[in-house]
């Protein structure tokens, strides 16, 4: 593999990386400081691509349909946290598992019946649909790099407040120690429902910055929620630092495994075994990786114990 | 509840059959992404079977639509529910052949015919061939062996090519080269689902290779048409593809996908007559444009007719039957079509090539004609 | 008086309670047993199909329970078991293998190393690193299965011949295996009933409330764990030998995470950690899964909520809507 490969390679692990993080940092706050596991938080994912899908259709501008569709999201995802949520705190994770597996199975169906089973695309923004000439053979579209700035920038901005504002302290409180938060005085039941409608949010928009690239479907988020639990075990749960570092770091080795797993079988065995194992293999890494991270360090890379 | 209550109380009930009916029990994946294809499958037999007055070879025909789910155990379920519930004379299914075989000796030694509209597995065509079985659409391999003729017989000097990794994706590289006798550059596996394709993508700008071969079926190739489009390879490589630029795709692909180019049995622009008065009927119906999975379910409904009319409505002997089945007596909306030994179609295969019509609506045109008369290469290990 | 401490509330009131889910364990299993006679009359093959699927998933479930309902360890790899038990059946019927002993000892050797290796590398974790770390064996399992291509990769593979048990066909797909696998069932049953209530069973629990307690009192909690992580493997394996035997066919699929996530569904809504519980969960779910895809093909509209509302108004899951609160059915 050429040097040029290497870095573009990196650069698109980069890129899957931040995704990845805008998805897992919802998940991480809410199963931090809540403990609650949120099976539905790949749904909410989905949803906020299919609402900026249905808002441009309306509105034809991106960025509007994104600010109402992530609108949109928050209440949504609100409305899951008043109704059924809520009461699901106090029970067991795996009450909390069945009920968010409901919720999936009924929201991809719903998604289905209201926008059909096919795959839809809603075009980049005019604004960012320019490319970069990277090699003589090679574009690469200036949205793809702007979803890994915008990536870097949120996690930028969850770092500062979670770290130095005051609801961040109380999330971080409420991730080592909710009950005793609670009988500090503060509203416990509202902290948990900003954390969760921000979680939701998070998801949504990072489901609509995807969109334009990856396309829409029902059960997009399925697959990227079981990569998401990937990247807050090895971060470390309810670390915003640890689901970055955790992200990029499945990101690159997904992506670069991924090239470099079939060259690597070419060298012990033969070309039609090496394409036998070699994209099986490149499938398990991250789970290997996570594998190895459990063994060493079961708590995670950055523990949100003290840390974020 | 009282909804609930009947549900359970028809699983009880066992139907009684009048002798006069024929039923028709559709198997296709109606869930998620690939509901397409199964849609297309259901609509393009409903529209037969409304062509032909609600009769079937001259009986009244029931069609039992059942969702496979893409799941093989749910799929055996609900078979043995078309076979023993509502006691089926036929089954046509699947879009998916890990589906087909999970139902293939259920309905197989029930003695009930099976007709595939679209799954085409090589142990099918080969040694595990039945009697009972026949295919209206093609063995898995052909599509792809097309392009590799092509290929070859264009003088391409290199391919980077590039599958899914499962059965249907190993089927697919094999099958191209089969007659590409040039460099292969990469080939390269992805898994299914896959959605970030800017690491194959980056392989294949600095492979340097002419053209690209692929097989990206359903929301695969919407994002793969795109993502590569938007890199510029476009220009640079041509696009070789066999499932991944067709009706079921095109809507989302658009300008994406202009000028690339896939390989079947047939495409919405043929020059038939009733090929053309199938198209606009079904787009009449439904609203969208007929694909290739819609063709052969409609042959397959023309099939059944044929066969049922042969034998005169007496379904009870299944020789003569399949002997009428056989036959295909039936013009099909591709022109020319027999069966080989195998019961698989002798039929002619085609470079297509996507164009947008004169109404903004995307579909493919045939290009050139590659194989005339083309049989799979598994008829020999088949004992009939 | 030790004894006691370690066991918990519900014994203490002893044999009444103990004897009533019994009771109603032996007619679920006894209904079952019907369900052949009852057919003829009305349903046919189609419903006895079903039942049978679902007594097949109930096995797996039940070995499951073990796991999750007395030790508190939830595994989401467990169809890995299942897929597993279906392919060495499959391998072994497909190169010439039909006699069901050597196929059946196969299926439990190879079960038991699996899950002896992955249950001692996953079991020095616990809570939702244990989740995890289960799935991903679970997946590597899966890939592998998926990359069989001599065994027809993700296509499956059509198993020509069945399992035969001293010259009969016992598990050939029809009435043989529904009473083989009903004998299965009632065994695992009462099986993991009487290991439950059993001192095994009492240690594998308090495990499960308080660990750091239990290994105060001397027992090595991992041991015990290890031990009924094995069990739940071989009896989850004997599930899958009946998956192969009934649907005459081997796909992946079986062991994907999906099919873990849908055993964990049957156990958590039947009622977790209770003699019936994964039983009636297995039936429950596959029955109506059935049913409402009867009335339409956008069945998940309806089964979803179902599920939230069975979690949020029947809390210890469907056995606690058949007995009196605070017993243990």
């Amino acid at each position: 593999m050429t040097f040029t490969l290497l870095l573009i390679q990196i650069l698109n692990g980069a890129q899957y990386g931040v995704l990845l993080f805008l998805i897992a940092a919802g998940l991480t706050l809410v199963f931090g400081v809540m403990g609650f596991i949120n099976l539905a938080h790949g749904v909410q994912y989905m949803i906020g691509a299919y609402l900026t899908f249905m808002f441009l259709s309306i509105t034809g501008n991106f960025f509007v349909a994104l600010l109402l569709g992530l609108i949109t999201a928050l209440v949504l995802g609100l409305a899951l946290e008043v109704l059924i949520f809520r009461h699901l705190y106090d029970r067991d994770h795996l009450d909390q598992v069945l009920a968010t597996f409901g919720i999936i199975l009924f929201v991809n169906e719903a998604v289905k019946v209201i926008w059909g089973p096919g795959t839809l695309t809603i075009p980049t923004p005019e604004i960012l649909s320019a490319s970069l000439q990277l090699t003589d053979n090679l574009l690469y579209p200036v949205y793809r790099l702007s979803l890994i700035v915008v990536g870097i920038i949120v996690a930028a901005g969850l770092y500062l407040i979670v770290t130095k504002t005051r609801v961040g302290m109380l999330i971080r409180a409420g991730a080592t120690n909710a009950d005793m938060v609670s009988a500090l005085g503060v509203n416990i039941r509202r902290l948990f429902t900003i954390v969760f409608g921000f979680g939701a949010m998070l998801a949504g928009f990072a489901g609509a910055l995807a969109a334009p690239v990856f396309t829409i479907e029902p059960g997009m988020g399925d697959d990227l929620l079981i990569v998401a639990f990937v990247v807050i075990i090895i971060g470390g749960i309810g670390s915003i630092r640890g689901a970055f570092i955790a992200a990029l770091l499945v990101g690159l080795i997904d992506t670069l495994g991924r090239t470099l797993a079939t060259d690597a079988m070419n060298l012990i065995f033969d070309a039609s075994a090496a394409n036998q194992i070699g994209p099986s293999l490149a499938s398990m890494l991250i789970y290997i990786f996570m594998a190895a991270v459990l063994f060493f360090r079961p708590q995670g890379l950055f523990p949100a114990r003290g840390a974020v | 509840m009282k909804k609930l209550i009947c549900a359970l109380g028809t699983l009880l009930l066992a139907t009684t059959a009048r002798a006069e009916d024929l039923k028709i029990g559709l198997v296709v994946t109606l869930s998620g992404p690939p509901a397409v294809l199964g849609k297309q499958i259901e609509d393009a037999f409903k529209l037969a079977v409304d062509d032909m007055g609600g009769k079937v070879g001259g009986l009244d025909t029931e069609l039992f639509v059942v969702d496979s789910e893409l799941k093989p155990d749910v799929a055996l379920t609900r078979v043995k529910g078309l076979l023993e519930r509502d006691e089926v004379d036929f089954v046509v299914g699947t879009v998916f052949s890990n589906v087909l075989g999970a139902i293939f000796k259920p309905v197989t030694r029930s003695e009930t015919f099976l007709i595939s509209p679209n799954a085409g597995p090589s142990t099918l065509a080969g040694k595990n061939c039945s009697p009972y079985f026949f295919s209206t659409s093609y063995q898995n391999n052909q599509n792809f062996e097309v392009l590799g003729q092509h290929a070859q017989e264009q003088g391409i000097k290199s391919v980077f090519m590039m599958a899914p990794n499962y059965q249907a994706g190993r089927d697919a590289m094999n099958g191209f080269k089969k007659y590409y006798k040039g460099e292969i550059t990469n080939e390269v596996f992805t898994p299914l689902g896959h959605k970030d394709f800017s690491a194959e993508i980056a392989q294949m700008s600095t492979s340097d290779a002419e053209a690209l071969f692929t097989f990206m079926p359903g929301g695969m190739g919407v994002r793969f048409v795109k993502q590569f489009r938007d890199a510029g390879l476009a220009d640079k490589m041509k696009f070789l593809s066999a499932f991944t630029v067709d009706e079921a795709t095109l809507p989302a692909q658009k300008d994406a996908a202009l000028g690339f180019f896939g390989a079947t049995t047939w495409a919405p622009n043929l020059d038939l007559p009733q090929s053309e008065a199938f198209v606009a009927a079904f787009e009449g119906k439904y609203g969208y444009i007929p694909g290739g999975f819609a063709m052969q379910a409609y042959d397959a409904a023309l099939l059944i007719d044929s066969a049922v009319r042969a034998v005169g409505g007496d379904l009870s002997d299944k020789d003569a039957l399949r002997k009428a089945l056989e036959a295909a007596d039936f013009q099909s909306l591709r022109g020319k079509f027999s069966f080989n030994n195998n019961h698989f179609p002798v039929q002619d295969f085609y470079l297509l090539r996507v164009a947008q019509r004169d109404d903004g609506k995307y579909w493919t045109e045939i290009d050139t004609k590659v194989f005339e008369d083309y049989t799979d290469s598994f008829a020999s290990e088949c004992k009939m | 008086m030790r004894e006691l401490s370690v066991a918990g509330a519900e014994t203490l009131s002893g044999k009444q309670r103990i004897d009533r889910s019994l009771l109603i364990g032996i007619c679920i299993l006894a209904v079952l047993a019907l369900t052949p006679f009852v057919t003829e009359i009305a349903g046919g093959n189609y419903v006895l199909n079903l039942v049978l699927k679902a007594m097949i998933l109930a096995i797996a479930a039940v070995s499951l329970d073990l796991l999750i309902g007395h030790g508190g360890l939830v595994s989401f790899g467990h169809a890995a078991f299942l897929g597993l038990g279906s392919y060495v059946t499959g391998i072994a019927l497909t190169e010439g293998i039909t006699n069901a002993l050597p196929v059946l000892g196969l299926v439990l050797l190879i079960c038991g190393l699996f899950a002896l290796i992955t249950g001692a590398i996953s079991l020095r974790t616990s809570g939702v690193y244990f989740i995890m770390i289960t799935l991903a064996f679970g997946q590597m399992l899966f890939f592998s299965l998926s990359s069989l291509s001599s065994y027809g990769g993700d296509d499956g593979l059509t198993l020509w011949d069945s399992p035969v048990l001293f010259g009969q066909n016992v598990f050939l797909a029809g009435s043989g295996l529904f009473y083989s696998t009903l004998i299965i069932l009632a065994l695992t049953w009462f099986f993991v009933g009487r290991l439950s209530v059993s001192r095994f069973g009492r240690v594998l629990r308090a495990g499960k409330e308080n660990p750091v307690r239990v290994g105060t009192m001397g027992f090595d909690i991992f041991h015990y764990r290890l031990i009924a992580y094995v069990i739940a493997g071989l009896l989850a394996g004997v599930a899958g030998f009946l998956t192969a035997c009934h649907a005459e066919f081997i796909s992946p699929s079986t062991a994907a995470w999906q099919n873990s996530g849908n055993l964990i569904i049957m156990v958590v809504l039947g009622g977790m950690g209770t003699r019936n519980g994964a039983l009636l969960g297995a039936i429950f779910v596959v029955l109506i899964e059935e049913s409402l895809s009867l009335i339409t093909h956008e069945w998940k509209l309806i089964f979803g909520p179902l599920l939230v509302f069975i979690v949020l108004f029947a809390k210890g899951g469907l056995v606690s809507l058949i007995t009196r609160p605070g017993g243990r059915a």
